[in-house]
C-alpha cells in the first residue's frame, strides 16, 4: 500500500493537512482566526480581476525559475545560485536597454534584444557556478550562494554608482525606462500577456525537453548515476554545464521579465526571492514538470493574497512564506517517514 | 583619528562580531560531526525575534538569551531528525528551514517592530579595564561579548584538547573508524547538531538584545548574516580559532565600509560586506585545486624553489572539510 | 585467550555467508584462515570482532564463557581487536591523536604521557614512529604498526589481521611477522586471514580453510601446498563443453605498459589479445586486475607504454574515445556503476542507441526493448525499473546494452552472484560475439569459470602478472597456487 502512487499521495495530503494545521495553531496562538486569515488570503488573490492579475505577475517569474530549476535538478544539481542568475538577467536586460536608449530601432526589436540579453546574462552567471564546480570542484551550493551575494552587491553598486539617477542615488533603483520599452500590458492591469505566454511556453519546452528528448533522458541519467552515465557514453561534465546554462537562461529570463514587464528599471531587490521560492516549488512538485503550473500558481497566490493580511487583520504578510515553508518541510518529513516504513516492511 | 577612537572602534568590532562568532562556532561543531545545518539564516532571525519577545515580555534578558538558544536547538533538532533518522537530504531540510524560520520570525515579530526593549549594558571589568589598549578592547564589553570570547577558547579547547573533542574529530573524518573505537556515531551527530544549533540560536539575541537591540523585521538588516556565517565557517576551515578570526575579519570589513562611506560615496557598504563569499569560494577552490591533476603537473614543471613556495602556500591556505560531511553512517 | 566459535551462521538476505562454522583456537596460537574471495572469511572475522551480529544460535566462547558482543567497542572490552585491510584510522590527524582516540582516560588527554607510553611500547617491538607525524604520511606497514600498538595498549589479547600483507614491503612484512611471533609468549592469540599461501605457511602454526561459507579443513605443519589448494578451490568440475572461436588478427596490444594506482604498481606489461580470443584474469581482489582492465578501457591512463587498438595508438585517450573505437566495458557493481536506478529498461536501451533526431520515439524504443528482452531472455517488461530486476536479469540487460559490433569487451566479474543457468546463458551470448571476431577480457573469482571459458589466462598477484597460461592445459591447482603467490619463479613475469 505504501509503495504505490496512492500511498505517496496519501502521505502528501497528510503533509498538506499538517502544514495547514500547524499554521492554524500559530495563528490561534497569537489570537487570530485561521479561517478568517485563509479567507482573506483567498480573497486577496482571487477576489477580483485586478488581484488575480497581480498573482499572474508573481506567477511569471516563479514559473520561469521553476522551469529552469527542473532542468538543473534533473542533472542532480542544487542550483542555489538561481537568485543571482535572476539578478544578472535583470542587470543584463537593463544594460541592453540603456545601450539602446537613444536608438532609432523599433521598440519591439529593442525589447527582444533586452530579453535575450537577460537570458544570456543569467546563463553566463550560472556558467560561472558551473565552471567553479567542474574545474574547481567547488560544490554548487556554496558557489551559487556566494555568487548570489556578489550579484546583489553588483546590483547595488550599479544603482548607486554608474547607473544612478541624476542627482541623488536612490534605493528605488535606476531611471525608469520609457514606456515603449516595456512589454505591453493587458488593459490597465499590471500583467503582460507576453510575459505570461513566454512563461507558459518555457515550462512546456522544459516539460518536453525532459520527457521527450534524448538530451532530457541523458540529463536524467547524469543526475541519477553520474558514473554509470559516463560509462554508458554520456559526456557527463558537459551535460552539467548545459544544465547550468539552461537553468541560468530561464532564471535570467525571469529577471528580464521583471525589468521589462514589471518594474521597468533595475531595483535593488529585483529578484524578490523568487529564486529561493522556485527551489521550494521544485522540491514540492518532486521535480516533475507536470505539477509546476498549479503549484507555482498556488505559491504566487499565497504571496499576493497575504498582502491583505497587514491591511485587514494587522498580520504580517510573511504568513505566506510560513505556509509555503511548512508545506515543503512536512512533505519532506512525510516522504522520509514513508520511506522508513517501507524499509521496515521489507525487512520483516 | 585618535588612538582612543580607533581602539573604541575596534572594541566595537569585537562586540558587533560576537553574534557571528557564536553562529560560526555552532556550525563548526555541527559540521565537524558531519551534519550541515543550512538553516542558519532562518534560525538566527527566529531566535533574535523570539529572544527579544521573551525578554521584552518577561523583562528578563537572561530568559531572552535562553529562548534564543532553545529555538536554535529545536530547529537543529529538526535538521538532525530529518537527515539522520529519516535519511532525507540535509541540504533540502536545512534550506527549507532557513526560509521558513525567517518568514516565521517576521510574522510573529510584527507586533514587536520598533518597540524599545531590554538591552545589555557594557560591564567594564574592574582593574582589567584600565590596562592600556587591551583594557579598552577586551574588558569594557557587555556580558554576551565576554561570553563570546570565552566560547572561542572553550570551543578550541573542546575540539583539540579534550577526549570527547578528539572523538568529534574522528566522527567527522571517518565514522567507521570512530565506530570501532566505541563512538555511537548517530547519537553524537544528534548531540553536536543540537548543541551547535543552540550556539547558532544564541547569535539571535546576541543581536536583538545587544549590538542591534530591538526587532526591526525586514529592515533589521539581520537577513543574510546566517549565510555569511556559513561561508565564514568554511573559510575558517572547521577550526574554531580560524573561524572566529573570519568572523572578526568580516566585522572589520563591515566597520571599514561604514568608516569609508563618506569617502567613497560611490560605493555603498554592501559591496565590502560580501567579501566573505569570494573568500569562501576561494577556500573551497584551494581545497580541491590542491588535489587537481593540472595543478600537480604545473607545480612539477616549476623550478624547485618556486614549487616549494607554492606548495607551502597551498598547504597553509587549504582547509579540508571533515571527510564524512553530509555522508550518512550506517552499520554494516 | 582461548576462542571457540560454535555453530556460527550468518545470512545476508538470502545469501548464506557463514554455514555452521565450528572452530576452536587455543590460546597462544598463530591461527591462519585461508580462503578465496567470497569464502566467508571477512564475514566470520567481522562477527568475531563485534562489527556485525551472527544469526541466532551462533555462539562465541572466550576462555570458557559465552560472550555477547554488540559492537567493536564491546569486543575490545573482551580483548578482541581487528586490523582491517583498509586501515580504519584518521589520516589528517597526528599519530598520537590516532593512538589516543577511543582510549579510556581523563577528560583532558595528556599527550606528553601518551607519547611516552607510546615510545616505551614501540621500543619493545622495534618500531620507530614519531608520535607527532601525521598518519597520512605513513606507509601501510607503519599504519599497521600504529594500530597494533593501539590495540595492545587497550589490552587486546586476540589480534585478528585481515589480509595484512597486501601492500606492504618485504621488510615491513618481516617486521610484522617478528612482532606477531612474540605474541604467543604473552598468551596472546593471532588470527591471520590471508590468501597468500607462503605467508600463511611461514607464520601460522595452525590453518583453517574456508570455502563457500563452510569450514572445509584444519591443518597443522608440515604443510602441503597442494592440500591447501585442494581445500580452497575444490576439485575440478566441468561446465559442459569448451567452445573456442577461431583466432584472428590482434585486437588489443599493450607495449611496455606501466600502471599505477594508490596501492599498486604494475610494470612493463607486454600483451596481445586477438580477435575471437577470451582472456581470463585470475587473482585475488586488489591484485591488479581492476587496474589492468581499466587501462584497457581507457578509464585509467598508463604511466608508461603504449596501448593499441586494432593498430591505432590510443594511449592516453579518454574512455569515450575507446568506446567509440569499439571497446565495451561492463563494471561489476551493477546498480552503482553499470545501470541507472530510477530509469526503466526502455530508458537504458534508448540511451545506448545512437540518437535519431532530438525527440525520442518512445514507441520505437519500447519495440526495441521488447526485441532485446526476447533475444536476451530478460525477465522484465520494457517499463520495469532496472533496480527491480534480479541480478541475473540485470546482467543480461547489461549485455544487451553493449553495442554491436564491438572489437573488445571488458567484463568485471560478469557472473558474480548468478545462478548456473544464467552463467551458461550469458557465456553463450558472449561466445557468439567471439564468433563475430570480438575479443573478450574478463575477471572472475571462480576458477572453474576462468578455465572453462578462457582461451588464455593471466594470473595477478601483488601487481605481478603471470605468463599467459593455456586454459586447456592448466589445472585448478596450478591456478590456485599462482593466486596464492606460489610458483611464480617458474612461470616468471609477464613478457609475451
Amino acid at each position: 500500500m505504501l509503495k504505490n502512487r496512492f500511498g505517496g499521495l496519501l502521505f502528501q495530503l497528510i503533509a498538506l493537512a499538517l502544514s495547514f494545521g500547524v499554521v492554524s495553531l500559530i495563528l490561534i496562538s497569537i489570537g487570530a482566526s485561521p479561517t478568517q486569515a485563509f479567507q482573506n488570503m483567498f480573497r486577496g488573490s482571487f477576489g477580483e480581476i485586478r488581484k488575480f492579475a497581480e498573482v499572474l505577475v508573481a506567477f511569471v517569474p516563479l514559473l520561469l525559475v521553476t522551469a529552469g530549476l527542473l532542468v538543473t535538478f534533473s542533472a542532480g544539481l542544487w542550483n542555489i545560485g538561481v537568485e543571482g542568475q535572476i539578478v544578472l538577467g535583470a542587470i543584463a536586460t537593463t544594460w541592453v536597454y540603456r545601450y539602446f536608449l537613444e536608438s532609432d530601432l523599433p521598440p519591439a526589436l529593442i525589447i527582444t534584444f533586452a530579453i535575450l540579453g537577460g537570458m544570456i546574462g543569467g546563463a553566463l552567471w550560472a556558467a560561472l557556478t558551473g565552471i567553479l564546480k567542474v574545474f574547481g570542484g567547488v560544490n554548487e551550493i556554496f558557489g551559487g550562494l556566494g555568487l548570489n551575494f556578489v550579484a546583489t552587491a553588483l546590483t547595488i553598486y550599479l544603482i548607486f554608482g554608474p547607473w544612478k539617477r541624476p542627482g541623488v542615488a536612490s534605493m528605488s533603483g535606476t531611471v525608469p525606462f520609457p514606456d515603449e520599452f516595456s512589454l505591453p500590458l493587458l488593459a490597465d492591469l499590471r500583467i503582460s500577456p507576453w510575459a505570461l505566454g513566454i512563461a507558459l511556453v518555457a515550462i512546456l519546452i522544459v516539460f518536453f525537453l525532459l520527457q521527450g528528448t534524448y538530451f532530457g533522458l541523458k540529463l536524467k541519467a547524469v543526475g541519477k548515476n553520474f558514473r554509470a552515465a559516463y560509462l554508458l557514453g554520456i559526456p557527463t561534465w558537459q551535460y552539467l554545464m548545459y544544465s547550468f546554462l539552461i537553468g541560468g537562461a530561464l532564471a535570467g529570463l525571469a529577471g528580464a521579465m521583471q525589468v521589462a514587464a514589471v518594474y521597468h528599471r533595475l531595483i535593488p531587490s529585483i529578484s524578490s526571492g523568487y529564486g529561493y521560492l522556485g527551489l521550494m516549488v521544485a522540491m514540492l512538485i518532486n521535480y516533475q514538470a507536470i505539477w509546476a503550473i498549479p503549484v507555482a500558481l498556488f505559491f504566487a497566490a499565497l504571496n499576493i493574497g497575504s498582502i491583505q493580511l497587514p491591511i485587514v487583520m494587522k498580520l504580517d504578510s510573511s504568513l505566506a512564506g510560513v505556509l509555503q515553508g511548512t508545506l515543503v518541510l512536512f512533505v519532506l518529513l512525510m516522504e522520509g517517514a514513508r520511506q522508513k516504513l517501507m524499509k521496515r516492511e521489507q525487512t520483516t | 583619528m585618535t588612538q582612543e577612537t580607533i581602539l573604541i572602534g575596534l572594541a566595537g568590532i569585537l562586540a558587533a562580531s560576537a553574534p557571528i562568532v557564536f553562529a560560526v562556532l555552532g556550525e563548526t561543531l555541527s559540521e565537524r560531526a558531519g551534519v550541515i545545518n543550512l538553516s542558519m539564516n532562518g534560525t538566527i532571525l527566529l531566535a533574535a525575534m523570539g529572544g527579544f519577545a521573551v525578554a521584552y515580555n518577561t523583562n528578563n534578558i537572561l530568559l531572552g538569551f535562553l529562548t534564543g538558544m532553545l529555538i536554535g536547538a529545536l530547529v537543529a533538532l529538526i535538521v538532525a531528525f530529518a537527515s539522520i533518522t529519516l535519511n532525507q537530504s540535509q541540504v533540502a531540510v536545512g534550506f527549507v528551514l532557513a526560509l521558513t524560520c525567517r518568514d516565521l520570525s517576521y510574522f510573529l515579530g510584527s507586533p514587536y517592530m520598533g518597540v524599545p526593549g531590554p538591552r545589555l549594558q557594557a560591564i567594564p571589568i574592574p582593574i582589567l579595564s584600565d590596562i592600556p589598549i587591551l583594557g579598552v578592547l577586551f574588558f569594557r564589553q557587555d556580558a554576551i561579548t565576554y561570553i563570546s570570547f570565552i566560547a572561542i577558547i572553550l570551543a578550541w579547547v573542546w575540539v583539540y584538547r579534550t577526549r570527547p573533542g578528539l572523538m568529534l574529530q574522528g566522527i567527522g573524518e571517518k565514522p567507521a573508524a570512530a565506530y570501532i573505537r566505541g563512538a555511537n556515531v548517530n547519537l553524537m551527530r544528534y548531540v553536536y547538531t543540537v548543541v551547535g544549533g543552540a550556539l547558532i540560536g544564541l547569535a539571535g539575541p546576541a543581536f536583538s538584545l545587544a549590538s542591534r537591540a530591538g526587532w526591526m523585521g525586514t529592515i533589521s538588516g539581520l537577513d543574510g548574516f546566517g549565510w555569511i556565517a556559513l561561508s565564514i565557517t568554511i573559510f575558517g576551515g572547521w577550526n574554531p580559532i580560524r573561524g572566529a578570526f573570519g568572523a572578526y575579519l568580516f566585522g572589520f570589513l563591515q566597520w571599514l565600509g561604514l568608516v569609508l562611506q563618506p569617502v567613497l560615496t560611490q560605493v555603498p557598504s554592501q559591496v565590502l560586506q560580501v567579501a566573505p563569499f569570494p573568500l569562501m569560494i576561494l577556500t573551497l577552490l584551494l581545497v580541491n585545486i590542491g588535489n587537481a591533476e593540472w595543478v600537480e603537473r604545473t607545480l612539477a614543471a616549476m623550478p624547485e624553489s618556486t614549487r616549494k613556495f607554492f606548495a607551502k602556500l597551498l598547504r597553509a591556505m587549504r582547509a579540508s572539510p571533515p571527510a564524512a560531511l553530509g555522508v550518512p553512517f550506517e552499520r554494516d | 585467550m582461548n576462542v571457540e566459535l560454535k555453530n556460527i551462521n550468518k545470512h545476508f538476505g538470502k545469501v548464506h555467508a557463514n554455514k555452521n562454522i565450528n572452530l576452536t583456537i587455543p590460546s597462544g596460537s598463530l591461527q591462519g584462515i585461508l580462503g578465496e574471495n567470497g569464502a566467508g572469511k571477512s564475514t566470520l572475522m567481522k562477527i568475531l570482532s563485534g562489527f556485525i551480529h551472527a544469526d541466532s544460535g551462533s555462539e562465541i566462547i572466550l576462555d570458557g564463557k559465552t560472550v555477547k558482543m554488540n559492537s567493536p567497542a564491546d569486543a575490545i572490552k573482551y580483548g578482541i581487536g581487528m586490523l582491517h585491510q583498509d586501515p580504519l584510522d584518521f589520516p589528517p590527524m597526528k599519530i598520537i591523536d590516532n593512538f589516543l582516540l577511543g582510549m579510556p582516560g581523563g577528560f583532558f588527554p595528556n599527550r606528553k604521557k601518551a607519547a611516552q607510553d607510546f615510545n616505551a611500547l614501540q621500543k619493545e617491538y622495534g618500531f620507530s614512529l614519531d608520535p607527532d607525524d601525521y598518519v597520512d604520511s605513513l606507509t601501510v606497514g607503519e599504519r599497521q604498526q600504529l594500530e597494533i600498538m593501539r590495540l595492545l595498549f587497550l589490552g587486546v589479547r586476540l589480534f585478528i589481521l585481515d589480509e595484512p600483507t597486501t601492500g606492504i614491503s618485504a621488510a615491513q612484512k618481516e617486521k610484522l611477522f617478528a612482532t606477531l611471533r612474540k605474541f604467543p609468549e604473552q598468551a596472546m592469540t593471532v588470527i591471520f586471514v590471508s590468501h597468500k599461501l607462503e605467508d600463511v605457511e611461514n607464520l601460522c602454526d595452525r590453518v583453517a580453510v574456508l570455502r563457500a561459507g563452510e569450514l572445509v579443513g584444519e591443518l597443522t605443519p608440515p604443510y602441503q601446498t597442494k592440500k591447501f589448494i585442494e581445500l580452497m578451490f575444490g576439485k575440478e568440475v566441468t561446465l559442459g563443453e569448451r567452445q573456442s572461436a577461431p583466432v584472428g588478427e590482434p585486437t588489443l596490444s599493450l607495449r611496455n605498459v606501466s600502471l599505477e594506482d594508490a596501492r599498486l604498481k604494475i610494470k612493463d606489461i607486454n600483451f596481445e589479445v586477438r580477435e575471437g580470443e577470451v582472456i581470463g584474469l585470475a587473482g585475488m581482489e586488489g591484485s591488479g586486475q581492476n587496474l589492468f582492465m581499466q587501462a584497457c578501457a581507457g578509464l585509467v591512463r598508463p604511466v608508461g607504454g603504449k596501448i593499441l587498438l586494432k593498430g591505432q595508438d590510443l594511449s592516453g585517450k579518454s574512455y569515450h574515445v575507446f568506446k567509440k573505437r569499439g571497446v565495451g566495458f561492463l563494471p561489476a557493481a551493477r546498480l552503482e556503476e553499470a545501470l541507472i536506478p530510477g530509469l526503466t529498461l526502455t530508458d537504458h536501451f534508448i540511451l545506448a542507441e545512437e540518437p535519431r533526431g532530438i525527440f525520442i520515439d518512445h514507441a520505437a524504443g519500447r519495440a526495441l526493448t521488447e526485441e532485446r528482452i526476447q533475444s536476451f531472455n530478460i525477465r522484465g517488461t520494457p517499463l520495469t525499473p532496472v533496480e527491480s530486476l534480479s541480478g541475473g536479469n540485470q546482467q543480461r540487460a547489461e549485455l544487451a546494452l553493449l553495442q554491436n559490433p564491438l572489437s573488445l569487451i571488458l567484463l568485471e566479474h560478469p557472473t558474480r552472484g548468478l545462478d548456473i543457468e544464467s552463467v551458461i546463458y550469458i557465456w553463450g551470448k558472449l561466445k557468439e560475439r567471439c564468433k563475430q571476431n570480438a575479443s573478450i577480457i574478463f575477471m572472475s573469482s571462480d576458477l572453474e569459470e576462468i578455465l572453462q571459458y578462457s582461451d588464455r589466462v593471466l594470473v595477478f598477484f601483488s601487481g605481478k602478472i603471470s605468463q599467459p597460461l593455456d586454459a586447456r592445459t592448466t589445472s585448478v591447482e596450478e591456478l590456485g597456487e599462482l593466486i596464492g603467490g606460489k610458483g611464480w619463479a617458474e612461470v616468471g613475469d609477464e613478457h609475451a
